[in-house]
């Protein structure tokens, strides 16, 4: 098996089904119906896009495990999301803002990730990218109605901004799995990457007035396994099932 | 939930299904503004792939016929079957009249 390449698969189906995880959360608790549904459809489309890259690594794999065996059955050291997307919901605008830090990234990178010359890489980031340029454009409005909104929705998305920011450029800095896809073809580089995404996040932090944090450090390390305590309770209640009742169907 | 959807007006939701058909009332929603009415109602209606082009119209815009002057303006239509233009014999390639 190419060992990398199964590493980096995961590190982007893991974004996935944690950051679905996390905004299926607010199933049932939405602001106000609309939104409630908007933020469902995003973890849907996340969630399915999950499901692409693990059921494409369980075949990398090939120990005869399938899509399942990757999302419920690993534990948190196997993970290789960022920090980022394990951060809990907060409030509307700390989940706004999270996921424009996201979106920002992956639209990109999955443009960037359908000239792979990984066929079934490229057909994933062809569908995936479609989905994001809404997403990216949901999350965008509203972090612009937040932030030039009220002095209660401003302030409230600055200090999501605060708490966040360190948790951003993860996605941007090349892991090892990350550095040898890029080598070797099947991934993009992160470098230009980093590029149209701060362009577009000053863009829009600016159009919002919301004041871009300086960026003195960078939480890192989802990449490779190592998680904030967040991690644990996402997997305590999405794996509880197939935990308690190995195998169960429905 | 409550206190928002009070400041939030209602809006009322036309779909387009395909290319050539007619817009349709689907239902109506809260959004802020016009643009955040296209996007709610894209995420509400349009989520199993029903429609292709979406117009929205503030309810408080609309204006409505009175039921109770539904006899009036509705009644003397009944019977005036001479109106309806079936009393032509229309050629069996022409479809969809």
């Amino acid at each position: 098996m190419d060992t990398n390449k199964f590493n980096y698969i995961l590190q982007q189906a893991d974004n996935c089904l944690i950051l679905g995880q996390r905004l299926g959360e607010w199933c049932g608790h939405g602001p106000i119906l609309e939104q409630d549904i908007a933020m469902t459809n995003i973890s849907l489309d996340l969630i399915g896009q999950a499901r692409l890259f693990y059921q494409y690594a369980a075949e990398l794999q090939d120990e005869g495990k399938t899509e399942d065996d990757l999302a419920y059955l690993r534990d948190a050291w196997d993970f290789r999301n960022v920090k980022l997307v394990e951060q809990p919901n907060g409030d509307f605008a700390q989940t706004i803002i999270r996921q424009f830090l996201y979106d920002t990234f992956s639209c990109y990178y999955y443009e960037a990730l359908k000239e792979s010359n990984d066929e079934r890489l490229a057909s994933i980031a062809a569908k995936s990218h479609k989905e994001t340029l809404y997403h990216v454009k949901w999350s965008g409005d509203w972090v612009l109605r937040l932030g030039d909104g009220t002095s209660e929705s401003h302030e409230r998305a600055q200090s999501a901004l605060d708490l966040l920011r360190p948790y951003a450029d993860e996605l941007v800095i090349p892991s090892e799995a990350d550095q040898k896809a890029a080598e070797e073809g099947y991934g993009p580089d992160l470098g230009k990457i980093a590029e149209l995404r701060s362009e577009k996040l000053n863009a829009v932090l600016s159009e919002s007035t919301l004041n871009v944090p300086e960026s003195g450090f960078t939480h890192s390390g989802g990449k490779d396994g190592r998680h904030t305590e967040h991690l644990g309770y996402i997997l305590a209640d999405l794996q509880f099932l197939q935990r308690a009742y190995p195998g169960n169907k429905w | 939930m409550k206190s928002m959807s009070k400041n939030w007006p209602l809006w009322e939701i036309f779909i387009r299904s395909k290319a050539g058909l007619n817009h349709k009332h689907v239902g109506s929603l809260h959004a802020a503004d016009a643009a955040m009415a296209i996007q709610n109602a894209r995420d509400v209606y349009t989520r199993r792939n029903e429609g292709v082009s979406i117009w929205v119209v503030e309810s408080s815009h609309i204006t409505a016929s009175d039921p109770d002057d539904s006899d009036p303006l509705y009644e003397p239509a009944k019977d005036k079957v001479y109106r309806h233009p079936t009393f032509y014999d229309l050629p069996d390639e022409l479809k969809h009249m």
